[in-house]
């Protein structure tokens, strides 16, 4: 058994980028790519559940469920990094957060499924088809936009120079991480670093220099962006205390 | 024998009439237009669902809505993809419907402003399509037969759903009662118009019946979906907002109220409670997605040039 | 430039022993696209099947007003249908 908030940081790391994929259905550059990011934003939310489930098991409270952990925790207690909880911006911005996120969460998962917590073992298989398919498609559709055109690079160079700064902290341990059934970050963190560095290669785009990085989502210090994401996310919960939907 | 005559022949013996088989120019038209217009109808119907992912009030429902409006889209492109195959690109298509030349069902320009509005239109506006779809399955093009065959399998499933939202706020707070009600009291008419002007207004009616892309008419099918919905709100306790409704012994039908017909023409002529921002947000998606689309075909022309360097 | 992406034939093996069967199409940038883009659209959830895209501009096709001569001698080789072979009852699973 491990630590009810490092599975809470597994599962608000799924439900937000989910939510925010979730954001662009209906409003995608083509129809087969607002399916394929639908599909994604399905894949991590259904990882969301389950790991929820889990949490709230954990808790042994009977009136916790997946719910009001996702639905009645404020951002204080969400314990995400900052990296997925980035809004949208364009196209570009939304593939390269995928890319960066998805590389990390392959790593993590193909760990973690050896974890001496079965539970989150066995959730972390089960998710790792579907996060070897979102690492194949968000690294080709970084590699198509880095190399596509002048004004796609340029796109795609300023999204890195929004989000590199809050890839650091993907590999910086909060307190709840340092338990014998964690996956030990420093361990994944050169995988991580080579296979982004392969994929810009081929999307040439550089990597900026290491600098300094903006950290504090795992341990509930959030940016702006998350109040709004769970402002609109909670809305009904909160303005109808007590209902079933 | 002439073409037309072979044609007509083949239509009502029920063989399916394919792509490359000879066929009277209208109805290569006609079809083009009910087709694209379905399409459009599906894309743009993904938006006032698509309003509430962001709200949804469980994962549950979350990923239910997600996966009901990405159907939707798969909705559009089969569609896309059978008008396609009768010789126009889904580009011009999408020209039209942002210029405004071709329509998309009027229903979608109805805003969604609760969280019944998810319930309200699975129940009712996937109700009606469904009941105007299912006879497609059988119609006379075999491209747009097959997709209708694949869109309705899919599409029971969004039906259901919608009336289980309802049924829970049906049996829950007084609020959500209220919501419930007020949902139905909004969209039941305009899902009372989505099967088109009586049938002694409706122009292309009797064309579309003798090639077999319409079956049965707008009348018929609307006597139908209201005898079926009178039945099912009672499961929810609640009433539809017609005070005439009646079942008729003689015709074995419920007679209903007059339909607002103005209404109907002034949604269908623009002015409608969405229409633009309808409109405006298919052509955003659309304006915004140009470089990713330039983008990735650079690329792939890239890739081939190298590869026929190698 | 050609911004548009080209149209692409879809064919799914929905099971091991089956054959690929024209499903529809869509659009895509590339071939590795399509195919992925069959996964999302065509397939959804289903493991394990095979997905063949060809695009649309290389599938030829024959003329329907041929279909005549291309298909009607066949009609005459009645030994290629199995209902020509009056065989036993007993005979099973044939």
């Amino acid at each position: 058994m491990s630590s009810i908030d490092y599975t809470l940081h597994l599962a608000d790391n799924a439900l937000i980028l989910g939510h925010r994929n979730s954001e662009w259905t209906g409003h995608g550059p083509i129809l087969e790519q607002d399916i394929a990011l639908s599909n994604i934003a399905l894949d991590l939310i259904g990882q969301a559940r389950y790991l929820y489930q889990y949490a709230a098991r954990q808790t042994g409270k009977p009136e916790v469920t997946e719910d009001s952990l996702a639905f009645l925790r404020d951002a204080w207690d969400y314990r995400n990094c900052l990296l997925v909880e980035q809004a949208n911006g364009d196209w570009g911005k939304t593939i390269l957060r995928q890319f960066f996120f998805s590389a990390y969460q392959f790593f993590f998962y193909e760990r973690l499924q050896h974890s001496t917590d079965n539970e989150l073992a066995a959730i972390a298989e089960k998710s790792l088809k579907e996060v070897t398919y979102h690492l194949r498609w968000s690294s080709e559709w970084t590699i198509r936009l880095g190399d596509g055109t002048e004004e796609s690079n340029r796109r795609m160079r300023a999204a890195m120079d929004q989000l590199w700064k809050f890839t650091g902290e993907l590999f910086i341990p909060a307190s709840y991480e340092k338990i014998a059934a964690a996956v030990d970050l420093s361990s994944i963190k050169p995988l991580w670093e080579e296979r982004v560095s392969e994929v810009l290669l081929q999307a040439r785009l550089e990597k900026p220099a290491a600098g300094w990085g903006q950290t504090g989502g795992k341990e509930g210090r959030h940016t702006e962006e998350l109040g709004y994401l769970l402002a609109e996310m909670q809305f009904l919960q909160r303005a109808y205390p007590g209902n079933e939907w | 024998m002439s073409f037309e005559k072979t044609f007509q022949d083949k239509v009502d013996q029920d063989i399916r009439i394919e792509p490359k088989d000879w066929m009277p120019d209208a109805y290569r038209k006609t079809l083009i237009r009910q087709i694209s217009q379905h399409a459009h109808s599906e894309i743009v119907g993904m938006l006032p669902e698509a309003n509430w992912i962001t709200r949804a009030p469980s994962l549950k429902r979350k990923a239910t809505l997600i996966a009901k409006v990405q159907d939707e889209a798969g909705h559009g492109l089969y569609l896309y993809s059978a008008a396609e195959t009768l010789g126009i690109s889904r580009d011009e298509m999408l020209g039209q419907l942002h210029s405004g030349k071709t329509k998309y069902s009027s229903i979608f320009n109805y805003p969604t402003i609760t969280w019944a509005d998810m319930g309200a239109i699975g129940w009712l506006v996937d109700g009606a399509a469904i009941m105007n779809q299912v006879p497609l399955c059988r119609a006379s093009f075999g491209p747009y037969a097959r997709a209708m065959v694949r869109i309705c399998k899919e599409e029971s499933f969004h039906q259901r759903q919608g009336f289980e939202i309802l049924l829970v706020l049906s049996k829950g707070s007084e609020a959500q009662r209220r919501m419930c009600q007020d949902a139905i009291d909004r969209w039941w008419w305009p899902s009372v118009m989505m099967f088109g002007p009586n049938d002694d207004a409706s122009p292309n009616s009797e064309l579309s019946m003798r090639w077999k892309i319409k079956r049965f008419s707008n009348d018929e099918l609307r006597q139908k979906f209201i005898d079926v919905c009178v039945e099912q709100v009672k499961l929810l306790g609640m009433t539809l907002p017609d005070p005439d409704l009646k079942w008729n012994e003689e015709k074995q039908h419920y007679d209903f109220g007059p339909i607002d017909w103005e209404e109907f023409k002034n949604v269908i002529s623009g002015n409608g409670p969405c229409n633009k921002e309808r409109l405006a947000a298919r052509v955003q998606a659309h304006e915004e997605g140009a470089w990713v689309r330039e983008a990735a075909m650079a690329h792939a022309e890239k890739k081939n040039k190298e590869k026929n360097a190698a | 430039m050609q911004h548009n992406w080209p149209l692409w034939e879809i064919f799914i093996r929905s099971k091991q022993g089956l054959d690929h069967k024209h499903v529809g199409s869509l659009h895509a940038a590339d071939a590795e696209m399509a195919i992925e883009n069959a996964r999302d659209v065509y397939t959804r959830r289903m493991e394990g099947v095979s997905i063949w895209v060809v695009e649309s501009k290389y599938v030829h096709a024959s003329n329907p007003d041929d279909a005549g001569a291309f298909y009607d001698p066949a009609n005459d080789k009645v030994y290629r249908h199995p209902t020509f072979y009056d065989l036993p009852d007993e005979l099973k699973h044939m």
